[in-house]
């Protein structure tokens, strides 16, 4: 076996399209495995762990390491590796030959340019600060999807927008829909009267799924980024963006979802909320309070419209238990939080990267011990990789992990649709699944499987068909990620009959 | 303002291309960012820097200001006169430095100079005097308020345009124009270098002189906008700039009673040289920029300039301080036998013409001349372009037809040159390494990076903390 490395400085690619470009040298007969990627310390350890000597490279660095069976495998690599850089390439302009003109090299160019409104910032965590800050200084209303932007940042920006009277969505707003069209990762759904203000992406994801799915619609869905109601941000978007829906038209009904604030941010909101002059759910998800199906259950019917419960699709596998403990491998934050209340709430701790108490943190390996569920979509596992919603080889890896401990039961699994995700999750997950089902079934246990599948039937990805590709593959799939960490309960708790 | 919630919305995308693409599947108009991270090491003062709240502000005025100054011959004096030089001091390009540092063509300027004043019999003895620096100083040009080409260097003796600005009474200066070849300002020195120098103070000089005062000032400013739409970039080509201004002073040189054989050989010097004029853009330039220095929170530069040795810039937010590194070498196209080997590191004032918005910033108003500086005409049109992403605005004043009557990428901002990496291109001359050769070619170079880093750090440590939370 051959191993290729190289060090390429100067050229700068975003991570989802080196997960493409690695995926597309990896495809190549002959190749091994396959990781071009910019050298941030978490791709330099999962070189080494594909056994590369780390080189030394600095995060604006791209890193090639390739292993293949032989010298003709490394070379169609290497062609691969070209085409396939070429054709990602950033920005989608050459250097400015000819006479047209290149493409702008920074967000107030690209202002000055075409009299852009919104600018969308998912640059690197580090950077985005400055990325937003000349937004707004052009006047740009901004939405923030990069995470790892540290806290001061985000408040030195929203006291920006607010003195120019702009609106800024994050940081790490993953999702928002401004008068229909869909930002970050964004489920298509029909137009209406509820206008939704969220702290949070997979939380407001669900929040839409679950009111569209109830044939309710959908005025606008500002994202707040998830720190907006602590102390130290002090609501300050939440407050923005109730007054723009307060004075906006087509809303009839406001729900402001958030984990809960700092109480006198609390305090703001409410004094805010009552003097609105319509009506508010106020949705701050935490312990003893409704989840987001009952929050998405109390709008529908206060915008008048008949619930029902949200459709699933049950697992056509015969259950055959006992299944010990929950693994949850989630990609919304949120969807964990909400399905680890839902379980703790029934056996007690549940171990996590983002736990609920500080005691059942995980150790920094993430390695299971009982009932665990693992954001990762959390700050410290997307550092220089793409989103867990268009990249599920983190969870697929895990998954298979989990098929393998004989101590995991049931495997709990957030599939996210819409605008960004993964244009067919189902095509690799479904198989994973299979996959992970035999590999437990042949050590003669059971693995369940449950899925909280969030979308609409305007999705990209056709629900229906990722619905059933899914509990082809013989899980069990739900379209309220209650119901399913509730099934996953009643799974664990009843053994086979769940 | 955009109404967020009404308005359809246009996208500007920086970073992750899929959600660009997720955009434009939803038929919005989105312009993806060529977004790349910026120059290493420079992430943490971008942040403070681009925090500052006065920036904004700050950059806007010292733009208006760049825009708004204006620029008059109005007299041609010794340098004596106009700074009060005595024998023994001179002034030189770029930033401060040591004869130990200097390089060959500055030290070669210095004992030409040395030998015009009469300071040296010889070329050794004025290397001596010069080397011993017990009983000469010199300083940087721009440290007084003016600019010299190349070397740069000025003395008591020589003669100086002087320009104002008749909107701020602010003046600026810039010694008369050699001519090519085996010139002083290329570091030759040889005795037809000093004969040329002592007919330039007896008979060019006064000359102009007399042609200025008779004839009144002269609108630099109007002759450089007209000159960018004939094809002249101001740097490397001012034919019609400098038959402009020929035209403007010939009927009072002619008029002004001096003998008309003096008046024929200066109409001859001035016709006969391309780049007579290029010595009044420069001052010009000075004007505009001094306009805009020194305010504070401002990230615009207001020098570019080179010793032969160090390139060095000042940035207006940070005052009269330089920030400079080892200059580069400059790439271009060589006179005779000379080739790359013969070149001295970038020298010179000139890239004050950069500094506006003229010169390589102006490429696509100069196709004439773009073989020369190495390219083609798409090249020229793309360096220009280029330039708009790394400064702050552009000037109307200054409009390239080739570009919709586009103005000159003005002000460049030392963010946006560390976000996107993109360097100032300028096109220069190149002097001979050796003192005493003078020029050797002429091309295109860069400034270092470490000049717009280390500004950056210095713009980044002024930033006044932020306001306590309430």
């Amino acid at each position: 076996m051959i191993r290729h490395i190289e060090v390429r400085t100067g050229t700068y690619h975003d991570s989802v399209t080196l997960m493409q470009v690695s995926q597309a040298v990896q495809g190549e007969d002959g190749v091994g495995a396959a990781l071009v990627a910019m050298a941030t310390q978490l791709n330099l350890d999962l070189l080494a762990g594909m056994g590369f000597e780390p080189p030394s490279a600095g995060p604006n660095d791209l890193v090639v390491g390739i292993t293949a069976d032989d010298d003709a495998a490394l070379g169609r690599a290497l062609v691969r590796l070209e085409a396939a850089l070429s054709a990602g390439g950033s920005g989608g302009g050459s250097e400015g030959g000819g006479f047209d003109a290149a493409p702008p090299r920074s967000v107030g160019s690209a202002a000055r340019r075409d009299g852009a409104t919104v600018a969308f910032v998912s640059t690197p965590g580090p950077y985005a600060f400055v990325d937003a800050m000349d937004a707004l200084q052009h006047g740009l209303q901004v939405v923030v999807f990069s995470d790892n932007v540290p806290v001061e940042q985000e408040v030195r920006l929203k006291r920006e927008a607010a003195e120019r009277g702009l609106l800024v969505m994050g940081p790490d707003c993953g999702t928002a829909v401004v008068g229909g069209v869909g930002f970050g990762f964004a489920n298509v759904v029909r137009p209406g009267p509820v206008g939704v203000v969220a702290a949070s992406g997979t939380g407001a994801q669900q929040l839409l799924a679950l009111i569209d799915g109830a044939g309710v619609g959908i005025s606008h869905c500002l994202g707040v980024g998830g720190r907006d109601l602590s102390a130290e941000v002090g609501g300050a978007s939440t407050l923005a963006a109730l007054d723009l829906l307060a004075d906006d038209d087509a809303t009839e009904v406001v729900v402001v979802v958030s984990k809960p604030p700092a109480p006198e941010v609390a305090d703001a909101v409410r004094e805010r909320t009552e003097k609105l002059g319509k009506p508010v759910v106020l949705a701050l998800l935490g312990p003893g309070r409704p989840d987001l199906t009952a929050v998405a259950e109390t709008v529908v019917t206060t915008a008048g419209a008949e619930w029902a419960p949200p459709r699933s699709w049950p697992s056509t596998a015969p259950g055959a238990g006992p299944y010990p403990f929950v693994r949850g491998l989630y990609a919304g934050g949120t969807l964990c939080d909400e399905a680890m209340l839902l379980v703790s709430a029934e056996f007690g701790p549940v171990r996590s990267n983002i736990p609920l108490a500080p005691a059942w943190a995980l150790e920094p390996d993430l390695r299971a011990d009982g009932h665990t569920m693992i954001d990762f979509g959390d700050d410290t596992l997307t550092r220089g990789r793409p989103h867990p919603m268009i990249d599920n080889s983190l969870r697929i890896e895990r998954l298979l992990a989990e098929a393998r401990d004989p101590s995991c039961g049931v495997v709990l699994l957030d599939v996210v649709l819409g605008h960004g995700a993964h244009p067919d999750p189902a095509g690799e997950l479904a198989p994973a699944i299979v996959r992970a089902r035999n590999v437990a079934g042949s050590r003669g246990r059971d693995l369940a499987v449950v899925v909280a599948l969030i979308g609409t039937d305007a999705d990209p990805q056709r629900l229906d068909d990722q619905a059933r590709a899914l509990r082809d593959a013989g899980a069990s799939v739900q379209l309220s990620n209650a119901a399913a960490a509730r099934e996953a309960v009643a799974l664990v708790r009843d053994g086979a009959d769940g | 303002m955009a109404d967020l919630l009404n308005d359809e919305p246009r996208v500007v995308s920086a970073g992750v291309d899929l959600f660009a693409a997720a955009l434009v599947a939803q038929a919005v108009p989105v312009t993806t960012v060529d977004w790349r991270p910026p120059v290493d090491g420079t992430s943490d003062d971008l942040v403070r820097v681009l925090a500052d709240p006065r920036r904004p502000e700050a950059n806007e005025l010292a733009l208006t200001r760049m825009l708004e100054a204006g620029a008059e011959l109005v007299d041609v004096r010794p340098a004596r006169e106009v700074l009060g030089l005595e024998p023994g001091q001179f002034l030189h390009a770029g930033p401060p430095v040591t004869w130990e540092r200097a390089s060959g063509p500055l030290r070669g300027a210095l004992i030409g100079a040395t030998l015009f004043e009469g300071l040296a019999p010889t070329a050794s003895a004025a290397e001596s005097l010069l080397a011993a620096g017990s009983s000469v100083e010199w300083g940087p040009c721009h440290d007084r308020g003016g600019v010299g080409p190349m070397a740069g260097v000025v003395s008591p003796s020589m003669w100086l345009f002087e320009l104002a600005d008749p909107a701020s009474g602010r003046t600026a200066w810039c010694s008369l124009n050699e001519g090519l070849g085996a010139v002083l300002r290329y570091g030759a020195y040889g005795p037809e270098v000093i004969e040329r120098l002592r007919w330039m103070a007896d008979v060019l000089g006064p000359l102009l002189q007399a042609a200025v005062r008779r004839g009144g000032p002269v609108d630099v400013k109007a002759i450089v906008a007209q000159m960018v739409q004939m094809g002249d970039e101001g740097h490397n080509r001012n034919r019609a700039g400098t038959l402009m201004l020929l035209r403007d002073l010939l009927p009072a040189m002619v008029d002004s009673g001096a003998p008309s054989s003096d008046v024929a050989a200066a109409a001859a010097f001035i016709g006969g040289n391309d780049h007579f004029f290029l010595n009044l853009v420069m001052p010009a330039g000075k004007l505009q920029t001094a306009a805009a220095a020194g305010i504070p929170g401002s990230s615009v530069v207001t020098t570019m300039a080179r010793n032969g040795t160090d390139f060095g810039i000042q940035v207006s937010g940070t005052g009269s301080a330089w920030f400079t590194a080892p200059a580069n070498t400059p790439v271009g196209m060589y006179l005779g036998a000379y080739g790359p080997d013969d070149a001295n590191p970038d020298i010179g004032d000139s890239a004050i013409t950069e500094t506006i918005g003229l010169g390589g910033f102006a490429m696509a108003a100069a196709p004439a001349i773009v073989r020369f500086v190495g390219g083609s005409v798409p090249d020229a049109l793309a360096t220009s372009r280029l330039m708009y992403e790394i400064t702050v605005g552009e000037n109307p004043a200054y409009a390239f037809p080739i570009l919709e009557f586009r103005g000159a990428p003005t002000g460049i901002d030392i963010t946006l040159v560390a976000r996107t990496g993109v360097l100032p291109q300028i096109n220069t001359g190149i002097a001979g390494r050796v003192a005493g050769t003078g020029q050797v070619g002429a091309g295109l170079v860069q400034p270092p990076m470490d000049c717009f880093t280390a500004a950056l750090s210095a713009l980044a440590a002024a930033v006044p903390p932020p306001p306590a939370p309430e």
